[in-house]
């Protein structure tokens, strides 16, 4: 199949379970915005069957080896595995170095895995702008499971919350005195807590860290949540009541040797059955749809505007900004009106 | 809008753990604005070709110091091209005897660059290529 | 002298003193005759360095910058001491060449245990005095020959060994009690070194007299060379197992030989090579230290393996800072009452990475000057490369001239006639003062992260090789940094070599041989040794050395032996790269 195939050559490939077909469509999606929408008109019917899975964390949490060794534990379930393992684009040259793979050389020659590494390129969040469109790629092209992993770069990166169904944050100890989630701000989109490298000094320490946050600060956490979400649209009313009930487990692994993983995969299992069961699945998926509508929404305001409007309104508002003429919320609602009218 | 992006995969085939020329090659790639996917040493033909396909990159560059490079290099090419990656550039580094390259660009590698070739002519070249495919 | 330490007091203030008047004449000369000069005639680079970017280097050094400005003789018995004695900067024997030669020992091997034999043989009858034995890849990570991923591999880069007989073959007519043997072995060390002392019984020769080393340096194959099997932990009970066995059994053998050198090719600056191999190192003792084995018991046999480099006053400082850093460290650290334990004694190999397949001629002289640096550092022991060893395995001629680039520096050059000549110059002294203390830091830095083996496992030590390596890359891209023959004063292509290759029958040959010794062999005595080392292994701490002595005398084999291993050990799986 030449890199030139014809679009809808990729849709009908990647939804036989053509990989060669699918690894071309997510590049598509990367590359061209247009080819974005084509592609994902052709597969959205067939999408929400896998389970979304993100996966972040602070840098030496091992998130790409806890990934990988997820990945082993769904197969030997017979569940099918997608991976995107994001990395960041430096901002400098527009180049990537994509390492995960690094750590997931396990899977190689298993058709029941998919890795793809993807830079952020203008992405924000720990994510690519094409990382939600990539995930809906694997779940089309048949995978059970999806796990996406974040940059982890240290900041937080809630943007995952917006993505998966199910968020799962990964501390290791030895990283500093204070828990990373919180430094990083990750502690309230946490579904399950993994405590990686559990087999180090101070992991005790950490895992009760976690514990008495989730006890003392639940509520507060919860109520953090849902204000630190950027989207709310519609779903978000019913959404506090459906969430109450999942008790937030804090688990302890060591990825290199797979201990704990399977206690990850349960708890990954039950999260799922759980939102399923609850309602919350539906909330989710509503939120992170609304999420994607409005993404989308916003770039194509902003494409419009800067096709349509006046090529000079933008920077003859700015001087005027600088000059102190005009302030920015009257420079905005003037753009806004331009647009609208 | 389009955000093209030239993807190349870096690999060690066979059992050789010296990374440096792949690793340093990987880096001066990232600093040209390419997308480098690094898979680490002791990488089968088998293993490479899978990543290449899962990570539909433009590029294989292949990195080999143990003299292994005529049993492994041809089989990468050859399950690239059985996969539908006809058009991927294999590229290979290392230390290779003048009358091994020849018969190995026979066999579908496109180029090869021995010790001392400098990162720019190595970047030149899968631009060029790049813009002429 | 005696006035000196009769009145320590008075000297220090008088040498104080006089130190004073010394930096300000040389801040006179500096303004009155050089900065003048300087501006008339520019210096070539606006800042000199060392190799390493992180040693700035002024025009002149003077008595001012050398321990024997202040307080002279006490100065200089704490720093640089006598040779032989504590903290041996000058060198780990009194009279050091005067007495014997350093050991002039190729690193060869290839193809089959014959052909290897063959030139160990050749190397002997030229004057060389050690072997040192270079295995293939599929050897090293523990395959046998017809192993599905050896294919292509065996016998490249060098000697294929799978079996104890492969081992006899290797040794033939060699006289283990007359030749030291050194192996380049790390994961499968025990493996090899049980068939060493396997042969050894069958020569009859006693293992009080067994001279040799193995490498046994895990750590630089997580860090730089690759050749790894097993995860971190059950890798380091080997290596403690190794070493107990021979603090018992073999008290002649090197049990360990701590690498630099790889780390340096890997792209590490000159500090960086002493300062993670001596971080490893001391690892390896508090591992041992930990397993209750007694410092003094089993540190004299420890050794190590730098790079002989380019810049060559850095280099000589070099060995002379991881001389009295160890030394130090040695005392201080882990209590070591015996001088012994604390004696940094080290095997130097020239830097492949710095060999050019441009002009390659010039590598003679590289090589020359690199090899003459390992001499004025007080190298015990010397691997020259071959001018042609960027291209591909050396031939029997490009060999012979490394060798004789030896005999000539031993024979012809005279340096060996007095112990660190080097010794006092202001600038050598400064210059060892400074990679001691830019060493010390990075150790600290590793102390705080918990040791050599977390710092690796959280890939630290392998950012900070690989941001050097990038740096050199760039330097010289941008021809900031010279290579003759590659960026800078470059000639026509250079007419092809006479190069070595390694017939590829080499494979099909060692396949059909195993097959024959597998089905030759009694199966259930082999299988048994196989299944006790099993045992031994999910224990945590049952010796398993005579174990693969039992197994390889039963015909087991490397791969077998390293398989049953695997079942127990996991194999290990890198984390970190960039």
């Amino acid at each position: 199949m030449p890199k030139s195939a014809p679009t809808q050559q990729l849709i009908d490939g990647l939804l036989e379970g053509d990989r060669l077909a699918l690894a071309r469509a997510i590049s598509r999606v990367e590359d061209d915005a247009a080819e974005a929408a084509r592609i994902v008109r052709g597969v959205f019917a067939q999408t929400g069957r896998a389970h979304l899975i993100g996966v972040t964390g602070s840098p030496g949490t091992g998130k790409s080896t806890l990934v990988s060794a997820l990945a082993e534990r769904y197969r030997a379930q017979e569940l099918t595995v997608g991976v995107l393992a994001v990395d960041p684009t430096s901002p400098f040259s527009g180049g990537a170095l994509l390492g995960d793979r690094v750590r997931m050389t396990g899977h190689s020659g298993d058709a029941g895995v998919f890795i793809r590494s993807m830079a952020t390129r203008r992405g924000t969040g720990g994510l690519a702008r094409a990382s939600a469109d990539a995930m809906l790629l694997l779940d089309a092209g048949g995978f059970d499971r999806v796990i996406v992993e974040t940059v982890g770069a240290g900041q937080a990166e809630i943007e995952i919350a917006s993505v998966a169904d199910t968020v799962v944050v990964v501390e290791a100890p030895g990283l500093g005195d204070e828990v990373q989630a919180i430094k990083a701000g990750l502690l309230e989109i946490a579904d399950i807590f993994a405590v990686n490298k559990a087999d180090r000094k101070g992991a005790g320490r950490t895992v009760a860290a976690l514990e008495m946050m989730l006890e003392t600060g639940g509520a507060a956490a919860q109520a953090v949540l849902h204000h630190g979400q950027r989207m709310e649209m519609e779903a978000a009313a019913s959404e506090t009541d459906a969430e109450e009930g999942w008790p937030i487990p804090v688990l302890e692994t060591v990825a290199v040797s797979g201990g704990g993983v399977d206690q990850l995969r349960d708890a990954l299992e039950r999260h799922w059955a759980w939102l399923e069961g609850s309602g919350a699945r539906s909330a989710r998926e509503g939120r992170r749809l609304g999420h994607m509508l409005q993404t989308l929404v916003q770039a194509e305001v902003l494409a419009r505007m800067e096709r349509t409007l006046l090529p000079g309104l933008r920077s003859d508002l700015v001087e005027g900004m600088m000059r102190r003429q005009i302030d920015p919320y009257s420079a905005a609602a003037e753009m806004v009106k331009k647009l609208s009218g | 809008m389009r955000d093209d992006q030239i993807r190349v995969l870096i690999a060690k085939p066979g059992l050789d753990g010296h990374d440096r020329g792949a690793k340093v090659i990987a880096r001066a790639l990232r600093d040209a604005g390419f997308e480098v996917i690094y898979t680490g040493i002791r990488q089968t033909p088998q293993m490479i070709a899978a990543a290449a396909l899962q990570e539909d990159v433009d590029v294989v560059g292949l990195s080999i110091l143990s003299g292994a490079h005529m049993t492994l290099c041809p089989k990468v090419v050859e399950l690239l091209h059985a996969q539908g990656q006809e058009d991927v550039l294999v590229l290979l580094g290392g230390i290779i005897p003048d009358e091994d390259a020849a018969e190995l660009k026979a066999a579908g590698v496109h180029a090869v660059f021995g010790p001392g070739t400098s990162s720019s002519e190595i970047i030149a070249f899968i631009r060029a290529a790049m813009a002429g495919g | 002298m005696a006035e000196i330490i009769g009145n320590p007091q008075a000297s220090r203030l008088r040498t104080r003193h006089a130190s004073r008047k010394l930096s300000a004449l040389k801040r006179a000369w500096q303004t009155s005759t050089l900065d003048p000069a300087v501006k008339r005639f520019p210096e070539r680079q606006e800042r000199f360095t060392t190799s390493s970017p992180s040693i700035v280097i002024q025009p002149l050094y003077t008595p001012d910058d050398a321990p024997s400005s202040d307080e002279a003789a006490e100065e200089y018995a704490q720093k640089l001491g006598f040779p032989g004695e504590f903290p041996f900067t000058r060198g780990v024997q009194p009279n050091m060449y005067r007495g014997r030669l350093w050991t002039m020992r190729q690193y060869a091997g290839f193809g089959s245990a014959e052909e290897s034999n063959q030139r160990y043989h050749y190397l002997i009858k030229q004057g060389q005095t050690g072997i040192s034995v270079a295995f293939d890849l599929p050897t090293q990570i523990g395959y046998d020959a017809d192993h599905d991923l050896a294919l292509g591999e065996v016998g490249k880069v060098g000697v294929s060994i799978s079996s104890l007989q492969d081992m006899r073959t290797l040794l033939h007519g060699i006289p283990l009690d007359k030749v030291s043997i050194s192996m380049t072995i790390n994961a499968p060390a025990s493996i090899l070194l049980a068939m060493v002392i396997a042969v050894a019984k069958e020569q009859g020769v006693s293992l009080d007299k067994l001279r040799g080393t193995v490498q046994n340096d895990i750590l630089k194959e997580y860090i730089a060379r690759g050749t790894y099997i097993f995860p971190p932990a059950p890798s380091m009970r080997l290596t403690t197992d190794l070493v107990r066995h021979c603090a018992s059994c073999l008290p002649r053998w090197n049990t360990i030989s701590i690498s630099g050198y790889h780390i340096r090719e890997a792209g590490s600056t000159a500090v960086q090579e002493v300062a993670f191999t001596l971080a490893n190192a001391v690892e390896y003792v508090q591992q041992a230290v930990n397993a209750g084995l007694d410092v003094d018991h089993f540190a004299s046999q420890i050794s190590f393996f730098f790079n002989a480099h380019n810049d060559f006053l850095e280099e000589v400082a070099k060995f002379r800072a991881a001389r009295r850093l160890w030394a130090k460290i040695m005392r201080q650290r882990f209590k070591a009452a015996d001088p012994k334990s604390c004696r940094l004694r080290f095997h130097a190999q020239t830097g492949g990475s710095t060999l050019t397949t441009q002009q390659p001629d010039n590598n003679i002289v590289r090589v020359t000057v690199q090899a003459l640096a390992a001499v004025l550092g007080g190298a015990q022991s010397l691997h020259t490369n071959s001018k042609d060893e960027a291209l591909a395995l050396p031939t029997e001629k490009a060999v012979e001239t490394a060798l004789r680039t030896q005999q000539i520096l031993a024979a012809e050059s005279g340096v060996g006639n007095v112990v660190d000549p080097l010794g006092g110059s202001f600038y050598v002294e400064w210059l060892t003062d400074e990679i001691e203390r830019q060493a010390s830091e990075y150790i600290e830095r590793v102390d705080e992260m918990g040791g050599a083996l977390q710092a690796v496992a959280d890939g630290f030590v392998q950012r900070e090789i690989q941001d050097s390596a990038y740096a050199t890359m760039r330097a010289i891209e941008s021809g900031a940094q010279t290579v003759v023959g590659v960026n800078k004063y470059r000639s026509g292509a250079s007419p092809a070599e006479e190069t070595l290759r390694v017939d590829e029958a080499v494979q099909k040959e060692r396949v059909t041989a195993l097959a024959a010794l597998r089905s030759n062999r009694d199966q259930d005595r082999a299988d048994a040794s196989l299944r006790r080392i099993s045992q031994a292994a999910r224990t945590t701490n049952e010796p398993l050395m005579p174990l693969f002595i039992d197994a390889v005398e039963c015909e087991a084999t490397v791969g077998e032996i390293c398989d049953a291993l695997r079942t127990e050990f996991g194999e290990y799986q890198p984390s970190s790269w960039v």
